[in-house]
C-alpha cells in the first residue's frame, strides 16, 4: 500500500469565503448553540443550555428593511392568488381561457383589485361608505393596533432576555379578569376607577408572565411549553370564573356584565368613532419600553443576559432575577393589552377576550424585529390588515381569514431571508451566514 | 483562511505528526481530510487514486477514521451502541443486531489492552476510556489511516503515555496515524515525521530527532524567548484563603474534594493539573457560581462562600473565565458596553438607574489604547475582535478597578504568540502591585513561567502545593493523582535506578 | 497507571447536602387536599363503578364503594406516603420510586371516588369512560407520534395544531369530493406532510427558529383552512353544502377482542384509524429503540455532529422524520371529519395539538409513555363532558386544565426530570 496524500495544486486562488471564523454561523464551532460535547465525568457541568436563547436574539435582531418591505409584497401576492383561485368569477373565465384568455385575467385582475381596494380603504378612508367610522378606517387601524402594540412589546421585551413569550394570550385574559372584576364589581370615583382598573389588569398580566419567568429561573423549565400550558390553563380559569363569580346574573351565558363608565377609557374621538385612550397609554409604553431597554441600567442587564446569560452571570448579575423580573413587565404589558381590550373595545370580558391578539403579538414582534418602535410601526401594520379584513368580509366577500394567511406568510418570509433573496434574485455579498 | 495551499504525504505504517499552535489551521485540514468540511482548491489522493470526500462516510470508505479532539459520541448511547453507529450489523428488517458489534469490541479490547465494557454507557466513562472508544469505532470500520486529533489535551501524563504505546502497536500492524498536536515532547516521541504548520501554511518537515527549540520556533515562526523576566515575588500577608472546600454537581459527585490552600499578597499561585480535574469548579466556588458548596473561601478574612456573584466582585475580585467567549464576554454588545459588564451600576456609569454613555465611551477610548486593543470602534460588536483581543478586552475590564485578588483562567488560551506576552506582563505587574494572584492552566509552560508556587489538581482533590521551579517530571506525576511527596519519592527511586521516564525533562520551551 | 472509575455511588452525606425537597413539598400539598376535601367535604353515600354494559357478552359486576370511608382510607395512606417521602428525602436525599408510584395510584383513586360520589347519580360507567376518551385521546396520540418522530431527530415540533388541522380540513374536503372516506383518508395524510415540508424548508434549510416556525405554521393553517372553509365549504350547490359532507370510516369491530369488558369497547371496536394507531405506538417503540433507523434518528437528535462523522446524512434524517410526522399527525386530523364528527368546522382542533405537545413531554418523548400520557388526558378530558352533565364537586374547567398542569410540573422537575433529546431544536449546520 503506497501512503494516501494530500495534495493542494497552486494553481486555484482559495476563495475568502471558506473561512470558517464568523461567529454568527449558527452551530459554528464554539458557537454556544452548539450541543454540547460528552463532558468528561471529572467535569460533569453541562454548560448551561442557553445558547437557542441567544440565538433567537440574534435571529430576530439582524436583517434590513427591505427584507421586510419584500416580505410583505411577497405574503400579500401570494394572498391575491389565493382570492383569485377560489373566486367564482375567476374559475368561470378559466373555463374559457383558452377561447378567451384575457377574460381570465379581467376577472383575477377584479377579484384582487376588489379585495384589496376594500382592505385598504377599510384601513384608511373611504368615501363611499355611510358612517364616520367607516369613512375613517385609520381610527379603526388604530384601535385595532393598540392591544397589538402593548402584546407585541411584551414579546419583544421577553425576546431581548433570551425568552420566548409564548404566552401573551393567557396574561391578556388574566389582565382583562383582574381590570374587569375591579371594573364591574366595585364602584369608584371617576379617574381613580379607570388608573384601579389599568393596575389591576397590569398586576394580573405580570402574575400569570410571572410563573413562567419563576418556574424557567427556579426550575429551568422552559418557558415556550410553561407558557403554552398557562394560556390554555387561563382559558379554563376565566370560563370558570364567568360561570360563578365573574357570572352575568341577567345572562346564561358565560359572561360578565357590562364595565361601569367609571372604570372605562374615555373615547377619543367621539361617539362615532371606537377608538379610546388606550392608544395613549400603548404610546407610552413604547417610549417606557425604548428607554428601558436602551438606556437603563436594567435594560443593559436584560441584554446582556439575553446575547450571552453565562457571561451576565460571571459578571455578576443575576440572571435568574432577569427572568422573573422581565417576564412580570411583559406579563404587565400583555394585561394592559387585555386592559385596553377590555376597558376600551369591548366593555364584557368573555372567555374569548384574547381573541387572535397573542398570536398576532408574536408576529408583530417578529416583524418590529424585536425593537420597540419597530413593534409600534408592526403592530399599526397588523391594525390596518384586522380593520381592512372587516371591510373586506363585507365589501369584497373575501373571508378575514386571509389576514391570518398574509400575516404568518410575512413572518415566515423575514425569518428566511435568503428566501426572499432568491425570488427577487437579489445578489447580496457572500457574506458566510452573516444574514441567518 | 484557515488552510492554504498544504501538502502532506503520509507513509503506510508511520505516524506522522501534524505539528502548530492552537489555530495554526491542523484540525480544519484533518476535518477536510475526513469530509466534514469541503476544501475550495487541492485533491486528496489515497493510494495514489484520487479520491473525493463529500462527507465522512466516503472517508471512511477509503479507509480514513478519526478521533476528534471533542469526541464523537453519544453520551446516552451504550459503548456498543456509540461503536455500531453508522455501521450497524442488523438482522431481518433493519432490526439491531448488536451482539456482533460487542464481540468486535472485545476482540480489539483483548488485542490492544483496552479495558472496555461494551454495555457500559458512554457517559459513565472517563475521558481516557471514551477515547478508546473513539479509537474503536475507527479500528471495527477497518481504517487504514487513523487521524488523532489533539487526543493529550484531555488526558494525565501517564494516560498519554499509554495512548503512546498503543499508537506504537498501531503503526507495527500496519496501521498510518497522523497525530495532530502542539506539545513538542508528545510529538517529538512518537513519531516518524513531522510536519509544522503555521497559519494554515506548511512550514517544513522535520525528522523526530530535530531539536526542541529548532521546532519550536518553525511552530511559532521566530526564534521564541518566551521566558519572562520577572522578579521574584515579595510576598507579603495571607490575605486569601480556601479551607477544606467541596464542590458537589446536582448528582452529588464530588467535582472538588476537601482543597485547601492559600495565597498571599505579590504572590501568583498556578493551580496545573489536566483539564477538567476541578479547576473550573475551584474558581467558579470563589466567584459564587456554584450552587453545591461546602467548606470557607476568605478574603481579608471575609467569608465569600454563599455569597452572590457580585457581593464577591464587590469585595474586590478580579476574574478571567476560562472561556470567554461563553463567560467573559457578550459577543452581541459593543467593546465599550463589554468594557463595563460588571461595573455598569456604579457612577460614572450609571446615573440614578440610566447609562451614561458619554461616560461608557470615555472609558472605551482609554481602555482601548492601555491595553492595545485592535479595534476598527469601540462600538464595534466583541465578537468582531480576534482571541487575543477579546481576552484583552476581558483583562482590561477585570482590570480596571482596585482588586484584592486576580483570579485568571487559562489566560492564554488561543491567543497569538504577541497577545501572550503582553497578557503575561500584565498579570505579573498586577502581583507586583501587592495584588494575590491565582492563575489557572493546563499549559504547563504558562504555570512554569509563571508561577511563583504550583497547586496540582487530581481529580477533585489537590495533590500539594510545591514551589515555582519544580520539575516537569515531578508536576506530571501530581497531575497523574500522586501527592507530592509519592511524587518526589518516586522520582529518587527512579534516579537511583537510573531510568528516567519519558515524562523526563524534555522540553524547556 | 490505571483509570479511575468515577462512576462511584455519591455519598450518603452528599446526597443529603443536595437533596430537593420539591417532590415531599408537593406531596404534602395533595396530601393537605385530600384530608379537607376527601374526608371534610367528602360526599356521603357509594361511589358506583359500572364496569360491564348491559349488551355486554361477559358480565361483571358493579365496583360499589363507600366514598367517605375510601376518602378517609386514601387521606391515611397519602399522609404517611408523604411522611415516609420527607423521611427518606431527610434521611437519604432520595425518594424511593413506590413510595411515589404508590402514592399517584391512590390519589387517582381518591379522586376519582370524591368525583363520582359527589355527583348527583353517583354511579358512572368505566366503559363509557374509557371509550369516549377515545375521542380525545386519538388525535392526542397521533400529534404526540408526530412529535416523538421530529423530536426525536431534533426538530421541535409546536406545528402539531397546524397539522391535526390541516388533516382535518382535507379529509372532510376530499372525502366529500370522491365520496371515499379512504382517499380522505390519504389525502390528509399528504396535507400533513404538506405542512411539515413548510416546517423542514424553514427551519432545517433556512435555519429560521423551529419554535417561530411552528407557532406561525398553526397560524397559517389556521388561516388557510378558515378561508376555504368560508370559500369552498359554505358554497351551496343545489342548496346543499356538498364539500362538506365526507363520506364516514366504518367502526370494525375485532370478534371476541371486543368482547372484553372496558378493553374491548376502548380498544376493539374502532375504525381502521384506531387500529393503526395502535400498530403505530407498538410500532415506533420497536423502531426507534430496536432497530438501525431507530439508533440512527436517536443519534441525529441527541449528537448530530457524531452522526454526521460516521457518515449518517443529518438534515436528511430530520426532513423525514419531520414528513413522517406529518403524514402521522395528518392521518389523526382526519379522525376528527371521517370518524368523530360528520363535518369540518373552523379550528375544529381545538388545541389539542398542544395537548399531544403536553403527551409528548410528559410521556418523556417515549412513544409508549407518551401514548399512556395521551390516553390519561382523553380520560380526564371525557370525564370533564360526562361530569358537566351530572352536577359535580369539581368544576369541569378543572379538570381541563389537568393535562396543562401536569405538563408544567413535569417541565418543572416536580414530576421526574423530563429530559428532551439534548439537540431538540438545535439546527445543524455544517461549515
Amino acid at each position: 500500500m503506497s501512503g494516501p496524500e494530500v495534495n493542494k495544486p497552486a494553481e486555484e486562488a482559495a476563495e475568502p469565503s471558506s473561512t470558517p471564523t464568523s461567529t454568527s454561523v449558527p452551530g459554528a464551532p464554539g458557537n454556544p448553540g452548539t450541543p454540547g460535547v460528552p463532558g468528561a465525568p471529572g467535569s460533569p457541568v453541562k454548560p448551561e443550555r442557553e445558547g437557542g436563547g441567544s440565538q433567537l436574539v440574534r435571529e430576530i435582531m439582524s436583517g434590513n428593511a427591505m427584507i421586510s418591505v419584500l416580505a410583505v409584497v411577497v405574503a400579500l401576492v401570494i394572498g391575491g392568488i389565493l382570492i383569485a383561485a377560489t373566486d367564482a368569477r375567476v374559475t368561470t373565465a378559466l373555463g374559457y381561457f383558452f377561447g378567451d384568455p384575457t377574460a381570465t385575467f379581467k376577472a383575477v385582475w377584479a377579484s384582487v383589485s376588489e379585495a384589496y381596494g376594500a382592505l385598504w380603504r377599510g384601513a384608511t378612508y373611504d368615501p363611499g361608505s355611510r358612517t364616520w367610522k367607516g369613512r375613517l378606517g385609520i381610527f379603526e387601524t388604530l384601535t385595532f393596533a393598540t392591544p397589538l402594540i402593548l402584546s407585541g412589546l411584551a414579546v419583544t421585551l421577553a425576546f431581548r432576555v433570551g425568552l420566548f413569550n409564548i404566552g401573551a394570550k393567557g396574561q391578556i385574559i388574566l389582565g382583562a379578569t383582574f381590570a374587569g372584576a375591579v371594573g364591574f364589581l366595585i364602584e369608584l370615583p371617576p379617574g381613580i376607577h379607570l388608573l384601579a382598573v389599568i393596575v389591576a389588569g397590569a398586576v394580573g398580566g405580570a402574575v400569570w408572565g410571572g410563573i413562567a419567568g419563576f418556574l424557567k429561573a427556579r426550575t429551568g423549565a422552559h418557558e415556550v411549553i410553561v407558557t403554552i400550558m398557562l394560556n390554555y390553563i387561563a382559558v379554563s380559569l376565566v370560563l370558570y370564573l364567568l360561570k360563578n363569580q365573574l357570572k352575568d346574573p341577567n345572562s346564561s351565558n358565560p359572561i360578565s356584565p357590562r364595565m361601569h363608565e367609571s372604570a372605562m377609557f374615555p373615547l377619543l374621538l367621539g361617539p362615532n368613532f371606537r377608538i379610546h385612550a388606550g392608544l395613549i397609554v400603548a404610546v407610552i409604553a413604547v417610549f417606557v419600553v425604548s428607554w428601558l431597554l436602551e438606556r437603563s441600567t436594567l435594560g443593559f442587564e436584560y441584554r446582556a443576559i439575553g446575547a450571552n446569560p453565562r457571561a451576565a452571570r460571571t459578571a455578576g448579575m443575576l440572571v435568574s432575577r432577569g427572568y422573573i423580573t422581565v417576564m412580570l413587565i411583559s406579563g404587565a404589558l400583555a394585561g394592559l393589552a387585555g386592559v385596553t381590550q377590555l376597558a376600551g373595545t369591548e366593555k364584557i370580558l368573555d372567555s374569548d377576550i384574547a381573541g387572535s391578539i397573542g398570536f398576532d403579538a408574536i408576529t408583530v414582534a417578529l416583524l418590529g424585529r424585536s425593537k420597540p418602535w419597530g413593534t409600534f410601526f408592526a403592530a399599526i401594520l397588523f391594525g390596518a390588515f384586522k380593520a381592512g379584513g372587516t371591510s373586506m368580509a363585507i365589501n369584497a366577500d373575501v373571508s378575514i381569514d386571509i389576514v391570518a394567511v398574509v400575516q404568518s406568510l410575512i413572518v415566515l418570509f423575514i425569518a428566511a431571508p435568503p428566501l426572499v433573496r432568491s425570488i427577487f434574485r437579489i445578489k447580496v455579498a457572500r457574506r458566510v451566514g452573516a444574514n441567518i | 483562511m484557515a488552510n492554504d495551499h498544504i501538502d502532506l504525504v503520509v507513509e503506510s505504517g508511520q505516524i506522522h505528526s501534524l505539528l502548530g499552535e492552537n489555530g495554526a489551521g491542523k484540525s480544519t485540514l484533518m476535518n477536510v481530510l475526513y469530509g466534514l468540511y469541503s476544501p475550495s482548491s487541492g485533491q486528496i489522493l489515497v493510494d495514489d487514486v484520487p479520491v473525493s470526500f463529500s462527507g465522512p462516510a466516503d472517508a471512511m470508505a477509503a479507509g480514513i477514521g478519526m478521533v476528534h479532539q471533542h469526541f464523537m459520541l453519544v453520551p446516552v448511547f451504550t459503548v456498543a451502541e456509540n461503536v455500531a453507529l453508522g455501521a450497524e450489523s442488523t438482522s431481518f428488517g433493519g432490526v439491531l443486531n448488536l451482539g456482533d458489534t460487542r464481540r468486535k469490541i472485545r476482540e480489539i479490547s483483548a488485542q490492544f489492552g483496552f479495558d472496555v465494557d461494551p454495555d457500559a454507557l458512554v457517559e459513565d466513562l472517563p475521558v481516557g476510556v471514551q477515547q478508546r472508544v473513539e479509537i474503536i469505532k475507527a479500528l471495527v470500520r477497518n481504517s487504514k489511516i487513523l487521524i488523532l486529533d489533539e487526543p493529550t489535551a484531555v488526558l494525565t501524563p501517564q494516560e498519554t503515555d499509554e495512548l503512546m504505546e498503543i499508537m506504537g502497536q498501531l503503526r507495527d500492524s500496519g496501521t498510518s496515524i497522523v497525530f495532530i498536536s502542539h506539545k513538542l515532547r508528545e510529538v517529538k516521541a512518537i513519531s516518524d515525521t513531522i510536519t509544522v504548520i503555521r497559519r494554515g501554511k506548511v512550514v517544513g518537515s522535520a525528522p523526530p530527532d530535530t531539536s526542541t527549540t529548532e521546532l519550536a520556533a518553525m511552530m511559532v515562526g521566530r526564534a521564541v524567548n518566551l521566558t519572562l523576566n520577572k522578579a521574584d515575588a515579595t510576598p507579603g500577608a495571607e490575605t486569601f484563603k480556601v479551607s477544606n472546600l467541596t464542590v458537589m454537581n446536582d448528582s452529588g459527585h464530588r467535582l472538588l474534594d476537601n482543597v485547601s490552600l492559600s495565597v498571599s499578597q505579590g504572590e501568583i499561585l498556578a493551580i496545573a493539573g489536566v483539564q477538567g480535574n476541578g479547576q473550573t469548579e475551584l474558581t467558579q466556588a470563589v466567584l459564587g457560581l456554584h450552587k453545591h458548596v461546602l467548606g470557607s473561601i476568605t478574603l481579608d478574612g471575609k467569608e465569600l462562600v454563599g455569597k452572590s456573584v457580585s457581593q464577591v466582585l464587590e469585595s474586590g475580585v478580579g476574574f478571567v473565565p476560562e472561556d470567554r467567549q461563553d463567560d467573559g464576554l457578550v459577543g452581541e454588545l459593543s467593546i465599550a458596553e463589554n468594557l463595563i459588564l460588571d461595573l455598569y451600576k456604579k457612577a460614572p456609569y450609571s446615573r440614578g438607574g440610566t447609562l451614561n454613555r458619554s461616560a461608557i465611551a470615555q472609558n472605551s477610548v482609554e481602555k482601548v489604547s492601555e491595553f492595545d486593543i485592535r479595534a476598527q470602534s469601540p462600538r464595534d460588536a466583541a465578537h468582531t475582535l480576534s482571541g487575543g483581543n477579546q481576552q484583552k478586552v476581558v483583562l482590561a475590564r477585570e482590570l480596571s478597578r482596585p482588586l484584592k485578588l486576580f483570579i485568571a483562567s487559562q489566560p492564554t488560551r488561543g491567543v497569538d504568540v504577541g497577545s501572550i506576552e503582553f497578557l503575561h506582563k500584565r498579570i505579573v505587574a498586577e502581583r507586583d502591585a501587592g495584588t494575590p494572584v491565582v492563575i489557572v492552566s493546563t499549559e504547563l509552560d504558562e504555570v512554569l513561567e509563571l508561577a511563583d508556587r504550583i497547586a496540582v489538581l487530581f481529580a477533585g482533590r489537590l495533590m500539594g502545593i510545591v514551589p515555582g521551579k519544580s520539575s516537569r517530571a515531578l508536576l506530571g506525576l501530581m497531575m497523574a493523582g500522586l501527592s507530592a511527596e509519592e511524587a518526589s519519592e518516586q522520582m529518587q527511586s527512579q534516579k537511583e535506578s537510573g531510568t528516567t521516564g519519558e515524562t523526563g525533562e524534555g522540553v524547556q520551551l | 497507571m490505571s483509570i479511575t472509575a468515577k462512576s462511584e455511588t455519591p455519598k450518603v452525606a452528599d446526597a443529603v447536602a443536595i437533596r430537593s425537597w420539591k417532590m415531599p413539598i408537593l406531596l404534602g400539598i395533595l396530601s393537605l387536599f385530600s384530608v379537607v376535601v376527601f374526608i371534610i367535604l367528602g360526599p356521603s353515600g357509594t361511589a358506583t363503578f359500572r364496569i360491564s354494559q348491559d349488551t355486554d357478552a361477559w358480565q361483571v359486576p358493579d365496583l360499589v364503594v363507600p366514598a367517605k370511608a375510601v376518602g378517609a382510607l386514601v387521606s391515611i395512606i397519602a399522609v404517611a406516603l408523604t411522611y415516609l417521602a420527607w423521611r427518606q428525602t431527610r434521611d437519604s436525599g432520595k425518594i424511593a420510586k413506590w413510595v411515589i408510584t404508590s402514592f399517584s395510584v391512590v390519589f387517582v383513586i381518591g379522586v376519582m371516588v370524591w368525583i363520582i360520589g359527589g355527583t348527583s347519580t353517583q354511579n358512572i360507567t368505566l366503559v363509557g369512560l374509557f371509550a369516549g376518551a377515545m375521542l380525545i385521546t386519538t388525535p392526542i396520540l397521533f400529534g404526540a407520534m408526530s412529535g416523538v418522530l421530529s423530536e426525536r431527530a431534533g426538530v421541535v415540533n409546536i406545528a402539531i395544531e397546524g397539522q391535526l388541522l390541516a388533516g382535518a380540513f382535507t379529509a372532510a374536503l376530499v372525502a366529500s369530493i370522491t365520496g371515499n372516506a379512504y382517499a380522505g383518508l390519504i389525502a390528509a395524510a399528504v396535507a400533513g406532510v404538506l405542512v411539515s415540508v413548510l416546517l423542514a424548508l424553514f427551519s432545517i434549510k433556512y435555519v429560521v427558529n423551529q419554535i417561530i416556525v411552528g407557532v406561525v405554521l398553526n397560524v397559517l393553517v389556521s388561516g388557510l383552512t378558515g378561508f376555504l372553509f368560508e370559500k369552498i365549504m359554505k358554497t351551496k350547490v343545489d342548496g346543499a353544502t356538498i364539500y362538506n359532507q365526507p363520506a364516514h370510516l366504518p367502526n370494525l369491530p375485532i370478534p371476541l377482542l371486543s368482547e372484553i369488558p372496558i378493553i374491548g369497547p376502548t380498544l376493539f371496536r374502532q375504525s381502521i384509524i384506531g387500529y393503526f394507531m395502535l400498530i403505530l405506538v407498538a410500532a415506533l417503540w420497536f423502531g426507534l429503540f430496536r432497530t438501525r433507523w431507530g439508533l440512527r434518528v436517536r443519534a441525529v437528535g441527541e449528537h448530530p455532529k457524531a452522526a454526521d462523522t460516521v457518515g449518517i446524512n443529518v438534515n436528511r434524517t430530520r426532513v423525514i422524520n419531520v414528513l413522517a410526522g406529518g403524514a402521522v399527525a395528518g392521518i389523526g386530523g382526519a379522525y376528527f371529519t371521517l370518524v368523530a364528527v360528520s363535518s369540518f368546522s373552523k379550528d375544529m382542533t381545538g388545541g389539542l395539538g398542544f395537548i399531544a405537545l403536553a403527551a409528548l413531554i410528559f410521556g418523556r418523548w417515549n412513544p409508549i409513555g407518551a401514548a399512556l400520557a395521551a390516553l390519561l388526558f382523553g380520560v380526564a378530558g371525557n370525564l370533564q363532558s360526562i361530569l358537566s352533565l351530572a352536577g359535580t364537586p369539581i368544576d369541569g374547567q378543572f379538570l381541563a386544565m389537568l393535562p396543562y398542569a401536569l405538563t408544567i410540573l413535569a417541565v418543572s422537575g416536580f414530576v421526574g426530570r423530563s429530559l428532551a433529546p439534548a439537540a431538540d431544536g438545535e439546527p445543524y449546520i455544517k461549515e
